[in-house]
């Protein structure tokens, strides 16, 4: 995965990423006010195969699962931050979007090219051409986002379990 | 072999084992899933459908609409009629259909019991932690992995300790506790380990108080907020499903040898009335340093602060008194059964004769999405639990968070005062 990075603060919470007023809408509409509260811009600049990158706490708050789910809508292809809220780590997950623990988050500026390999837990700054770690996720986690999320890897072994 | 605290006795128990300890990665068997209208129905039915499965086990399901109530326009009218639709497809009993906020009905209608392994589509799920229960939020997709499996994956979390001392004096309540903590730990320390509340002041809190710590469990970041049974559960238990067996109280508390991550300590004595102001629970100090902060709007709603006892403490401060012009007090109960109940012993006289504007009960406004949103510019104080940007109406607008009494003295005073003051 390579892509640039969109870089944000501490405690990104789920209002943000995927706000109140229009979560009886499809994710379509909830995408395009992804993180309007912090920047208006993000929506319609980010690109397919882009990072997000958070400080602590990322994606405090709500279960909503449109918070990864519309993140993931807009091409986002993995999300960087120093820690996450539980909630929203199993959610992304789930969805087949990789939330990567990175302790070196301030070594990434907005716009850096990053390329990212999470099942080796590396992330190279092309910016800045330092190399990050991140931590590894657990094999069954992997296993999941590999399948694309929780609902395709239960349809694998439901089939797997037929035969 | 040391001991375990009560959430690995809870956790080893779904997982069918003896003991497990934090960072065991384990599968346990849930013996409840609570869904509501928003993140139930309308998101696991596609899915259920895409893996050709029906549900584990209706009879292990407790529905609830609550989010989209009453409906308002087209969107939400169609969520709760795939909502109701799906209830009698999939012969889902336990629905209760308007009838609450989903963590309120789910004790009130006797749905929970100590030790019980239990999950919720919604993150305030922990709030099922005060009955002894380990309960803790998830998302759609999680949640039509266990309707479709009745089994879910759990990285054992350590526990923290809050002690409790002392006695919380007049005029507050369990919501200054938890912003008090929300300041005091932070938002981002507990990272998802289990939090189990104890100490004196336990004793004296009855259980919708409980309710609000293990609720509020949730702003601290953990992943469950356990309160262990004693008396009071088991006369709550009781009274919500007399033909229940009773609890196992003594089965279900942490070994005194128990080992913690930490352990923190709140003087319940020296604690003032708490006003958190926006964008976060966790930018708490006392409501004195807030005097004077003019609000358009007044809240008392939400599964955290508008349950029978919180509407009880409204009432003590707007008893003969009326909402200052120039503010609105807005009140969504947390349950129908609340709502009879205020009415029958004379609460809701009290807060209509003071001016109170009365809403059906459901989440509302306190996630943005039903009755009483915020424009541009507007200041509300509200007793939810949550004032992060925008999310109880415009992003420019701005929330505070406070008690019940709190944001009753406020709607008489027109702006934020220190609640004692109108102590009746």
């Amino acid at each position: 995965m390579s892509g640039k990075a969109f870089v944000f603060g501490d405690n990104i919470d789920t209002d943000m990423l995927a706000p109140g007023l229009y979560m009886k809408f499809g994710i379509e509409d909830i995408a395009r006010h992804c993180l309007e509260a912090v920047d208006p811009t993000f929506a319609t600049t980010v690109r397919a195969g882009d990072f997000v990158v958070g400080g602590d706490n990322f994606g405090m708050g709500s279960s909503r699962e449109q918070a990864p789910q519309a993140l993931r809508h807009l091409g986002v292809a993995a999300v960087i931050a120093r820690s996450f809220a539980g909630l929203f780590f199993r959610n992304a997950v789930n969805l087949g979007l990789a939330p990567l623990v990175c302790a070196d988050i301030d070594k990434i500026a907005a716009g850096d090219m990053l390329a990212v390999d999470a099942a080796r837990g590396t992330i190279e700054n092309r910016t800045t051409g330092k190399a990050l770690r991140c931590e590894a996720l657990p094999a069954h986690l992997l296993a999941m986002l590999n399948d694309g999320g929780l609902i395709p890897h239960l349809e694998k072994k439901l089939k797997a379990a037929k035969q | 072999m040391l001991g375990s605290t009560l959430a690995e006795k809870i956790v080893a128990n779904a997982a069918g084992q003896t003991r497990v300890a934090p960072g065991d990665i384990v599968t346990c068997g849930v013996d409840l899933a609570m869904m509501h209208d928003s993140g139930g129905p309308r998101r696991v039915k596609p899915m259920l459908e895409r893996l050709g499965v029906g549900v584990w086990d209706p009879a292990k399901i407790v529905l609830v609409s609550d989010h989209y109530v009453p409906a308002v326009d087209g969107e939400s009218a169609a969520i709760l009629d795939l909502t109701r639709k799906w209830a009698a497809d999939n012969a889902i009993a336990n629905f209760h259909d308007m009838q609450g906020i989903c963590h309120v009905v789910l004790p009130e209608r006797g749905h929970l019991k100590p030790g019980m392994f239990c999950v919720g589509g919604d993150s305030h799920s922990p709030t099922g932690g005060a009955f002894g229960a380990y309960m803790f939020g998830i998302g759609a997709t999680e949640m039509a992995g266990v309707l479709a499996t009745g089994e879910i994956w759990l990285r054992t979390p350590r526990t923290h300790r809050i002690e409790l001392g002392g006695r919380l004096g007049a005029g507050l309540c369990a919501k200054d506790v938890m912003l008090h903590l929300c300041r005091k730990i932070g938002m981002s320390t507990i990272r998802y380990d289990a939090v189990e509340y104890a100490g004196a002041a336990i004793a004296g809190l009855g259980m919708e108080e409980r309710m609000v710590l293990s609720n509020m469990s949730a702003e601290l970041g953990a992943q469950t907020g356990l309160i262990a049974p004693d008396a009071t559960t088991a006369s709550f238990l009781r009274n919500a499903n007399p033909s229940a067996a009773a609890p196992d109280i003594a089965r279900w508390q942490s070994d005194a040898d128990a080992t913690y991550a930490a352990t923190w300590h709140v003087d319940c004595d020296a604690l003032a009335p708490q006003i958190a102001a926006p964008h976060s629970p966790e930018n708490s100090d006392a409501a004195e340093l807030h005097r004077g902060t003019k609000i358009d709007q007044c809240y008392i709603g939400a599964c955290t602060g508008a349950k029978l006892s919180d509407l009880h403490m409204a009432a003590n401060i707007l008893k003969g008194r009326k909402v200052a012009s120039g503010t609105r007090l807005l009140v969504a109960p947390a349950s129908q059964r609340m709502t009879a109940a205020a009415a029958a012993d004379g609460t809701l006289a009290v807060l209509l004769e003071a001016g109170a504007i009365l809403l059906p009960t459901g989440c509302g406004a306190c996630a943005g999405y039903g009755a009483g949103v915020l424009a541009q510019g507007e200041v509300c104080l509200s007793s939810t639990a949550r004032n992060f940007k925008g999310r109880m109406g415009h992003r420019e607008s701005k929330v505070y968070l406070g008690s019940p009494y709190a944001v009753a003295a406020a709607a008489v005073a027109g702006h934020i005062v220190d609640p004692r003051d109108m102590l009746q």
